[in-house]
């Protein structure tokens, strides 16, 4: 059996263009615009997120025999909040400046449409190893997406990236200013406005008649 | 068995959610004193950073018994009582009757001069603000403070974590004569005497919060403050 077949490697990079959860299929967006303000957080909520996605997917795919269909969301919601729940603990234990940034949003990942999404719509009709690959390809491309937006935010907004100073003090000096607006969630919207339009028109197949 | 039935999903439910309950209390238990570590860890850090020093979460521990040289408990008569001052959380103080307080005071040693490091706590425009105000030995001046929030807006009202903020508070003093003034956080650069500082524009209300956190915290110390060292 090959680990990667052609199907299973569209399951993992198809999310990372075509099929991105946030960019495509709108997804995940709330949490997109509440944790770009920085590198830093943006990088251990993709993380964190893909972690989930792909255990959620994993878990409730082995089940999904089990799974009584009446029960099914319940079912979901146990299992990725216990991930969460699992993932809040170790960031406070082992990542506690970062957990202190996310502070809230780790306890709504849960509430991020991706996962139960993916676990919905494709964990509990597939096998375990495509779902765990689907998982994790969509977390990752959340994770992409985010990353971008944080990218921009980060540098226009405090001059800094993943907190080190990347645009000189001495331009401060000449009248370079940051701009706030970068810092506040509203400026995030419109970057994934702009990253989606980038987005279509390289992706022409993607424009809606 | 039939897997629709309702025998079954009572079964079903009931080993999941006994499965998921000692996997999370096995995780909990297991990072709880890491998480306690961070946590005092990060309390160290602040007091220090009142008195103007540094150090890494990590260091914490060991420059708090350096700098720290005493530490009790005082009530709302500036009387001291017995305690574990460290272990105190100001924010269930703060909501007790003023003559149940228990106030704790640390005492730091830094160049050679003894200062006072007492916390406040109060709220801003989202939720809990706290900080430490260190005093000089004449319980007036300000010599350094240290605010942080739990969730203030990033770029305006979170900005009180900032150091050009904290350091606008340095050589206020407290007392005008014998009674507590506090300071008052002013709107639009207009702060100009001992007893004021300009507040962040844009975070006007997180701004009053920390002066309404001063004021309230330190009434409380207000017998401590005025008697003699």
């Amino acid at each position: 059996m090959k680990i990667l077949t052609a199907k299973n490697r569209q399951l993992l990079l198809g999310p990372l263009n075509k099929n991105n959860a946030i960019l495509v299929q709108i997804l995940g967006i709330c949490s997109a615009l509440a944790v770009t303000a920085k590198m830093e957080p943006a990088l251990v909520m993709g993380l964190s997120v893909t972690a989930v996605t792909a255990l959620a997917s994993l878990i409730l795919s082995s089940l999904r025999d089990a799974i009584p269909t009446r029960v099914r969301i319940i079912v979901q919601l146990v299992v990725v909040s216990a991930l969460v729940i699992i993932i809040d603990q170790l960031l406070k234990a082992f990542a506690y400046d970062v957990s202190k940034q996310l502070s809230v949003f780790v306890g709504l990942i849960i509430t991020n449409c991706i996962i139960m999404g993916r676990v919905e719509a494709f964990a509990l009709a597939n096998k375990p190893w495509p779902s765990l690959l689907d998982g994790a390809g969509n977390g990752i491309g959340y994770a992409i997406v985010l990353l971008v937006i944080a990218f921009f935010r980060e540098l226009l907004g405090s001059g800094t990236l993943f907190g080190a100073r990347v645009i000189p003090r001495a331009l401060y000096n000449w009248g370079y200013a940051d701009n706030g607006l970068m810092i506040l969630p509203p400026m995030a919207l419109i970057l994934a406005g702009v990253i989606i339009w980038i987005h279509r028109a390289r992706n022409k197949e993607l424009i809606e008649q | 068995m039939n897997k629709e039935s309702n025998k079954y999903t009572f079964l079903f439910s009931t080993v999941m959610v006994l499965v998921v309950a000692v996997v999370l209390t096995i995780v909990s238990t297991g990072l709880q004193p890491r998480q306690n570590e961070n946590i005092e860890n990060e309390k160290r850090q602040n007091i220090l950073r009142s008195v103007k020093i540094n150090v890494t979460r990590d260091a914490s521990r060991e420059a708090f018994n350096t700098y720290i040289t005493r530490q009790f408990i005082v009530n709302t008569s500036g009387e001291e009582i017995p305690g574990d001052a460290f272990a105190i959380d100001p924010g269930k103080e703060i909501k007790k009757a003023p003559g149940e307080r228990r106030l704790p005071v640390f005492i730091a040693r830094v160049n050679g001069e003894t200062k006072y490091i007492l916390p406040v706590r109060g709220a801003g425009l989202w939720g809990p603000l706290w900080g430490y105000i260190s005093l000089n030995e004449d319980k007036n001046t300000i010599f350094g403070a240290v605010f942080d929030h739990k969730g203030e807006t990033p770029g305006l009202g979170a900005e009180i974590t900032r150091d050009d903020f904290q350091s606008r508070f340095d050589g206020k003093t407290l007392f005008d004569g014998e009674t507590l003034v506090s300071i008052r956080v002013e709107k639009g650069g207009k702060a100009t005497g001992t007893h004021e500082v300009d507040a962040i524009s844009g975070g006007t209300i997180t701004s009053k919060g920390v002066e309404a956190m001063l004021k309230n915290s330190l009434t409380s110390y207000e017998p401590f403050l005025k008697s003699l060292p």
